[in-house]
């Protein structure tokens, strides 16, 4: 299929990244250039084949449920690049 | 003793284990080496006092008894060092302070090694020369303006220039083996789940590994040693018991049969490396191994493959970075959405752009079972392929790369030229089994090639048995003007 400037649009909306509108027609050309090289796996049958789940021999373990950290609220909100308090600050989204 | 940077980790370990040396002695030499780092640009952090603090600390009550005694090790900047700066390679994490260390970090230092720095890498480690780093690109110390691989280029490049005993990366695709063959070192990407992924930046998650870089093969088995091992933090870690790869490794190959794959014969491929495998297939006859011709048929739908997963498991798995937690966050925009999205187009340069679009596409409702399904589908075949091929054969052999080092910029603009380079590489991940790359020649221009050989899963020893055996009988020796000290 063939990306063109609103598909660019749409999924960068979709992935929540604003695209510059000047980069737009060089990110074209290099999607659809991409796209067409991956889409030669059309060329292969896959009626038959099963979709690879996992590259892993055994099942993915589950852990128990239980807590086992806890009481690291400080440490998590080092990093926030804005905090009050005990809480992450983001601009206002309730009018 | 001042060619103490450019000896083997296991000479050095000997060395300190028999007390002919300091810690410190060794910390200072390699800190001093690091000095010249400015034209290479292979670290993004330095740790020099750290270093220096944990090797006297060493040297005042030296516990002999680990793998790695009193080793400054210098590491890709991917994996989470509690208290020192994490970057990625990206202005999005540019002011991260994990406050927790990598399960894998944390098995090195159990075993008596310490942090010397953090090295350069692409974005994200996405990217297969280190041109696509917030952090500037890397010069491999071969030859000037010349890329040294990547997504692991920082890691080649400053364990070829002598700037860390060894080093260790991180493989998605290619990422160890490719920068691995561009500085004539030696890389390997462990079987998936042998090395956990716990407090690595996750790039693909169903295809990153963790693995060694190092300059010689008995190295590489001695940092195996020391990083693998089951972690319950990690849900797709393997649960075997330890093994002792450096204990274990020899030089007999005898009656082992390697496979010669004929499609990984590719169209304009130099003939220096058409000699390379050649070489390697007289060097495995004379060592008592059996040649036996194989076909991987699905090798040519590795790469579309690839494109679809990698992306796909990146666009989720890059979706945290929405400048609230930790990261960049950018001051543009009146409201949540505007924030985020302005923060993640500002913070990810433009290939971690590219691929998270690529993988948003290939999710997206309606395009799914086309894409997404399709290449999971593929990606049984390539699977089945090397299944099949491994009730003939014990391991098979490849070059690594289809070409040497290139020049910085020239496939910069062409991203499908870029994704080639790891034609060879890829279908070992998305098999999830291990390969490793050993120096084995060089082109015209004297740049290093490398041999790859690929192996069951959890095949390690045999494999690094079979390079140790024909890494011996090469011979290579790396020569090196080191411009960079210039």
């Amino acid at each position: 299929m063939s990306i063109d400037k609103d598909k660019i649009k749409h999924v960068s909306k979709l992935a929540r990244i604003s695209v510059d509108e000047k980069k737009i027609e060089h990110l074209t050309k290099d999607l659809s250039s991409i796209f067409k090289f991956i889409e030669q796996l059309n060329e292969l049958n896959t009626d038959k084949v099963e979709p690879l789940s996992s590259i892993l021999n055994e099942p993915l373990r589950s852990r128990k449920d239980e807590i086992n950290d806890g009481k690291i609220r400080d440490k998590i909100l080092e990093n926030s690049p804005k905090k009050n308090e005990e809480f992450f600050v983001v601009p206002k989204v309730i009018e | 003793m001042a060619d103490l940077t450019k000896k083997s980790l296991t000479e050095i370990v000997s060395l300190i284990k028999k007390k002919e040396i300091k810690s410190e002695e060794v910390t200072n030499l390699f800190i001093k080496n690091i000095k010249n780092d400015k034209k290479l640009n292979s670290f993004i952090t330095n740790c020099n006092e750290h270093a220096v603090k944990k090797a006297k600390k060493f040297d005042k009550n030296p516990k002999l008894d680990t793998l790695l005694p009193g080793i400054p090790i210098a590491v890709k900047d991917l994996f989470c060092t509690e208290g020192v700066k994490t970057t990625a390679g990206s202005k999005m994490l540019d002011n991260f302070i994990p406050n927790y260390e990598s399960t894998i970090t944390k098995n090195l230092w159990n075993e008596g090694a310490f942090l010397l720095g953090k090295l350069n890498c692409d974005e994200y480690a996405m990217g297969s020369s280190n041109e696509t780093s917030f952090f500037g690109n890397v010069m491999n110390p071969v030859a000037e303006n010349t890329v040294p691989g990547g997504s692991s280029g920082g890691s080649a490049s400053a364990l070829a220039a002598d700037l860390t005993p060894t080093t260790i990366g991180t493989d998605t695709g290619g990422s160890i083996r490719q920068p691995a063959s561009f500085t004539g070192t030696v890389g390997l990407k462990p079987t998936y789940g042998l090395c956990s992924r716990w407090g690595i930046v996750a790039f693909a998650s169903s295809l990153d590994q963790a693995g060694p870089m190092t300059k010689t093969v008995e190295d590489c088995a001695l940092m195996l040693e020391a990083m693998a091992g089951f972690d319950e933090k990690d849900s797709t870690s393997i649960k075997k018991k330890k093994e002792n790869y450096s204990k274990n490794l020899t030089y007999n190959i005898k009656g082992l049969k390697i496979g010669i794959p004929k499609e990984y014969r590719v169209d304009g491929m130099p003939k220096e490396i058409d000699k390379l495998w050649e070489n390697g297939k007289k060097i495995l006859k004379e060592s008592g191994a059996e040649i036996i011709d194989i076909s991987l048929p699905n090798t040519k739908y590795a790469l579309p493959t690839y494109y679809i997963v990698a992306p796909a498991e990146a666009s989720s798995n890059l979706a945290r970075y929405d400048g609230v937690k930790y990261g960049f966050r950018s001051n543009k925009g009146t409201n949540l959405i505007e924030m985020y999205e302005n923060t993640r187009s500002e913070g990810f340069g433009d290939e971690v752009k590219r691929r998270i679009l690529i993988g948003t596409h290939v999710l997206s409702s309606g395009y799914y079972d086309a894409y997404y399904i399709k290449a999971q589908k593929v990606r049984q075949l390539i699977k089945n392929d090397f299944d099949e091929s491994f009730k003939k054969v014990d391991a098979i052999l490849t070059p690594s790369t289809p070409s040497a080092a290139f020049k910085i910029g020239e496939k910069k603009n062409d991203p499908i030229s870029m994704y080639l380079n790891d034609i060879f590489t890829v279908p070992v991940n998305l098999a999830g089994i291990p390969a490793i790359s050993i120096p084995a020649g060089t082109d015209n221009n004297n740049y290093p090639l490398g041999l790859q050989f690929i192996g069951k899963t959890l095949d390690e020893q045999k494999l690094l048995n079979i390079a140790f055996a024909v890494e011996k009988k090469i011979n290579f020796k790396q020569n090196l003007n080191r411009w960079w000290e210039k």
